[in-house]
């Protein structure tokens, strides 16, 4: 037996934790607290490198598989990573560390339980993405609410609890049927082990019913128009670190959801349902994009143009074509690292001026140059500007949708100029034009840290916006036998 | 007489209580000592049951009227453990108001010797006298804060309804009778013919008493009354010990004699279950009481473990089974944490209290969010192992309307759990309350959350125990 590296990956946040929860919690200074934790999560990015560096890109199997029997005769502890999951992998344990430097000024208080919380949410969100088990997975993706109900609760903003509520009440709800469903698979065809169901194929006449089952826990998750309503309430009341890990992560579940589950057990349905998707989508983008230009509140802006990036995502991922699911999963990998550097860029501002709204900035560009320029880099990257790694994701979705649906692809251009059209507007309005608000004067640059952080996520967006090889020779094997495996259990039944 | 070892444990049980009373009687200030001996006596008993009967298959006695078989000893093990937790957690609390008296443990004995019988009974004569044995010791410890307008009130409730479904119970014995000729479990059913539309009668009126013990919708009036108005350490006993009871005598009752009339009462099992669940989870969105809460709350989780029984499957008996013990234990644990609630020889039982309590108690608030998430069924906690195991079987029987509902029901139940852990952990906070250390309380809290925590390492651990539970 190899060293359980998958695992590790999984306990070590958790063991890290454990740790905290020991000691004790000092009001105000707690740094001990602070490199535990740093500390943990580091090594655990140092882990995923290597699992990276070590991952054979030739072949579509499953790789670092452990298999162990969790609940005698029903259901194996199973784990592994391909090509699809290791990227998202990766970019839990790369912003897990940034969100945990990021907490120097976002949390006051309890900054000990806000640690732990984060820990237990990184272990959750690393075995969601390699789970190869449908119970196990559905485990990780629950789990996740606990943590994340009570960083949005307990360190949130006014309207916290009723945010709070909406997110774990609303996720609740969409993954419990999922359960039904995955519980229904057992009893069809006697294992939730998803390599065998690959194998295995469902049988078609249930697939419609256990795709919508599946579909109801990731359209709320993604979150899809229109039960994307609680995305906005829980994005602006967590805290920052807190907003990072929702639209960096947690929306990403749903996105490998549909990619490894959707497509990959109910090809059937999938088939009957994409109309649907597009439809959804479409709406997603133009709707929300709309939204967004009307937004008052940065994160509110911010928050309906993950929505409306979501879509794309979708979008792609139902166009099962090589390009539109690797788009969909550059789309979400660059989604990850701007959404959280602008909800970041959010976040600096605000522990300045304790202000979210737009019409309260304006003109800071010569006071904090610095922030600025960071602050346009991901500006252009959320609107897809060729060179960043914003575009490489639209552009294959859009090159993908083009070739499916013509009708489709030139709605969801649209889109694309709309994103243009808040995302620069809003840096015009906060950045550029008179210095009203005289208080703005005082404003300190970029400390330290934060500008770390921002280089740390600037650094591979523009990165992957030249050069998006390194991504693409990883996940293209796994995707393209995807699609072939799909096209095969198309045609059987 | 044969294998009267097997019901040594009863035996043991009930000379125990005779002793204890004559001690009561002739040794001044002796609560104490009586205290520690019921304890003791419960703890003797389960391995007196463990050594004596665990391992047997299945035997009759008494010309078949007594059965002694995995089921019953499992459910005799839970039950005296759970005597003896709750004696061990309730002596902090009987003592803040005096009632720390030698007839508080003598009563809990003698339901419990009520309860045993009732769990081995095979015959509708055993069944009856048990259940009457445990119902008239519960009557009392009702009642038992006799000064207490409340406490009163909720004994004489308890008292005339569980009468009036004992009255309905026993007619339904006796239609049985005159249409079989016989009370004896397995005799009814080599006599039965499912023909004779009128023994569903009988099994109607019996599955309305039953219901009504574990106060499952719409036998369930008394429930919320009962639990708030008596002490606390008291409701801690209803909800948990007298359930298994009366959940085992439903299992047996259906399975034995009436297996062949599926038909006829699935419906009602189905029924019961899906009310109860519906209704457990919607009545308790707007209580302000915690113990009214957990009232409505166990009307909820007891309609899960009805679903389990309405399959009809050995399996869906077995996560019933495995349900109410995981219930058991979140139970246990979220009432030590409702008698740490104290401060100045008060306890305090609002949801209002609760407020802020993260801040002041966090160690405490911790357990109960642990406890509270694992009642709500979410992952990776027990609960929703517990859940889960349920819904594999109701869902292996295709019978999924109730696992819709179920899953539902889930979820509009969560929003009041979690509503109390948003008063503990986002509202301000308000006085702390008395930090004292009594072991009793704090070791069954610690125990049962490093348990629910758990649970998820080997999840196959209560399966394993039950698998050998096969009653048809």
């Amino acid at each position: 037996m190899n060293f359980p590296i998958l695992s590790s990956l999984i306990l070590l946040p958790t063991i890290g934790a454990l740790f905290l929860f020991f000691t004790k919690d000092k009001e105000g200074n707690n740094s001990t607290a602070k490199y535990v934790s740093l500390f943990t999560t580091s090594v655990n990015f140092l882990i995923s490198i290597y699992l990276w560096v070590s991952f054979d890109q030739s072949t579509s199997n499953f790789q670092f598989i452990e298999d162990r029997t969790w609940i005698e005769g029903f259901i194996n502890y199973k784990v592994g990573v391909d090509g699809i999951s290791i990227l998202f992998i990766i970019l839990t344990t790369f912003i897990t560390p940034l969100c945990i430097i990021s907490v120097n000024n976002s949390v006051k208080k309890r900054l000990r339980d806000f640690l732990i919380a984060i820990l237990i949410l990184e272990s959750f969100m690393i075995g969601v993405f390699c789970a190869l088990d449908l119970v196990v997975f559905y485990l990780f993706f629950e789990a996740g609410l606990i943590p994340m109900f009570l960083i949005i609760g307990i360190w949130g903003g006014p309207k916290r609890v009723y945010s709070a509520f909406k997110f774990f009440l609303y996720t609740l709800l969409g993954s419990v049927l999922m359960l039904v469903a995955i519980i229904s698979i057992y009893w069809i065809s006697g294992t939730t082990d998803v390599i065998k169901l690959y194998e295995l194929g469902i049988d078609a006449k249930y697939q419609n019913l256990l795709w919508l089952a599946f579909f109801s826990s990731f359209a709320v998750k993604t979150p899809m128009w229109p039960v994307h309503t609680w995305l906005p309430d829980a994005h602006v009341e967590a805290p920052t670190a807190g907003s990072v890990l929702l639209a960096a992560i947690l929306l990403k579940m749903a996105g490998y959801g549909f990619i490894r589950f959707s497509l990959g057990l109910f090809p059937i349905a999938s088939e009957v349902f994409t109309p649907l998707i597009y439809a959804l989508s479409v709406i997603a983008i133009i709707v929300t994009s709309l939204i967004a230009l009307m937004q008052e509140d940065m994160k509110k802006l911010i928050a309906y143009s993950s929505v409306a990036h979501m879509g794309f995502v979708t979008l792609g991922v139902f166009t099962i074509q090589q390009q539109g699911i690797e788009g969909s999963i550059i789309q979400m990998i660059s989604h990850g690292l701007v959404s959280a550097a602008l909800f970041l860029c959010v976040g600096v501002v605000y522990d300045r001026m304790h202000s979210r709204l737009i019409s309260s900035y304006g003109g800071i560009v010569s006071i904090i140059p610095k922030y600025s320029i960071l602050f346009m880099i991901f500006t252009l990257a959320a609107l897809g500007l060729p060179g960043t790694s914003g575009f490489v994701g639209e552009f294959l979705i859009l090159m993908a949708v083009f070739k499916d649906n013509f009708l489709v692809a030139v709605l969801a251009s649209i889109g694309v100029i709309l994103g243009a059209a808040y995302m620069l507007w809003l840096y015009k309005r906060v950045i550029f034009g008179k210095l009203i608000n005289s208080d703005l004067k005082s404003m300190m640059d970029l400390d330290r840290s934060e500008y770390f952080i921002l280089t740390c996520l600037a650094i591979p967006t523009l990165y992957f916006g030249f050069y998006p090889d390194p991504l693409i020779n990883t996940i293209e094997v796994s995707v393209n036998d995807l699609i072939d495996m799909y096209n095969k259990n198309l045609l059987i039944k | 007489m044969e294998n009267i070892d097997l019901i040594l444990p009863e035996i043991f049980i009930a000379l125990s209580i005779m002793f204890l009373l004559v001690l009561g009687v002739f040794k001044k200030k002796s609560s104490k000592i009586v205290f520690n001996i019921s304890q003791l006596i419960l703890l003797i008993t389960a391995v007196i049951t463990i050594n004596e009967t665990f391992a047997i298959d299945r035997v009759t006695l008494f010309k078949d009227s007594v059965v002694i078989d995995h089921m019953s000893s499992l459910m005799k093990i839970i039950t005296l453990l759970g005597a003896f937790l709750v004696l061990t957690i309730s002596t902090n609390y009987l003592k803040t108001f005096k009632l720390f008296k030698i007839e508080y443990p003598v009563l809990i004995l003698s339901s419990v010797l009520g309860m045993m019988v009732m769990i081995s009974s095979n015959d509708l004569i055993v069944f009856y006298m048990g259940l009457e044995l445990q119902s008239l010791a519960l009557y009392v410890l009702a009642t038992f804060n006799r000064d207490q307008l409340q406490s009163s009130e909720a004994g004489l409730k308890y008292f005339v309804l569980s009468a009036l479904s004992s009255g309905l119970l026993l007619y339904g014995c006796s239609l049985i009778y005159g249409f079989s000729g016989s009370t004896n479990f397995d005799i009814i059913s080599s006599q039965l013919n499912s023909n004779e539309y009128v023994l569903t009668f009988g099994i109607v009126f019996i599955l309305v008493g039953l219901a009504f013990k574990i106060s499952a919708v719409p036998f369930h009036m008394w429930a919320p009354d009962v639990y708030q108005g008596s002490p606390t350490s008291v409701t801690l006993f209803f909800t948990m010990v007298p359930k298994i009871a009366a959940l085992t005598v439903f299992i047996r009752f259906l399975y034995v004699p009436f297996l062949n009339l599926i038909d006829q009462w699935q419906m009602i099992i189905v029924f019961l279950s899906i009310a109860s669940m519906l209704f457990g989870a919607i009545a308790a969105i707007g209580q302000t009481n915690i113990k009214r809460l957990i009232a409505y709350s166990s009307i909820g989780h007891i309609g899960y473990t009805l679903a389990g029984l309405a399959t009809g499957t050995n399996e869906g008996i077995q996560s019933s089974i495995v349900y109410i013990s995981i219930y058991i234990i979140m139970n246990l644990a979220l009432f030590s944490c409702l008698l740490m609630l104290k401060r100045n020889n008060e306890y305090y039982e609002d949801i209002e209290d609760l407020s802020g309590l993260s801040k002041n108690h966090p160690l405490l608030s911790f357990s109960l969010l642990v406890i509270l998430f694992s009642l709500a069924g979410i992952p990776p906690l027990a609960g929703f192992f517990a859940k889960f195991y349920i819904f594999m079987s109701v869902i292996e029987s295709s019978m999924f309307t109730l696992a819709i509902v179920g899953l539902v029901t889930t979820v509009i139940s969560a929003f009041y759990y979690i509503r109390i852990i948003k008063v503990m952990y986002f509202d301000d906070p308000k006085k702390s309350f008395e930090r004292f250390t009594d072991y009793r309380i704090h070791g069954p809290i610690i125990i049962s959350c490093i348990l629910l925590i758990s649970f998820f390492l080997y999840p196959s651990f209560l399966n394993d125990i039950v698998s050998k539970i096969v009653i048809f």
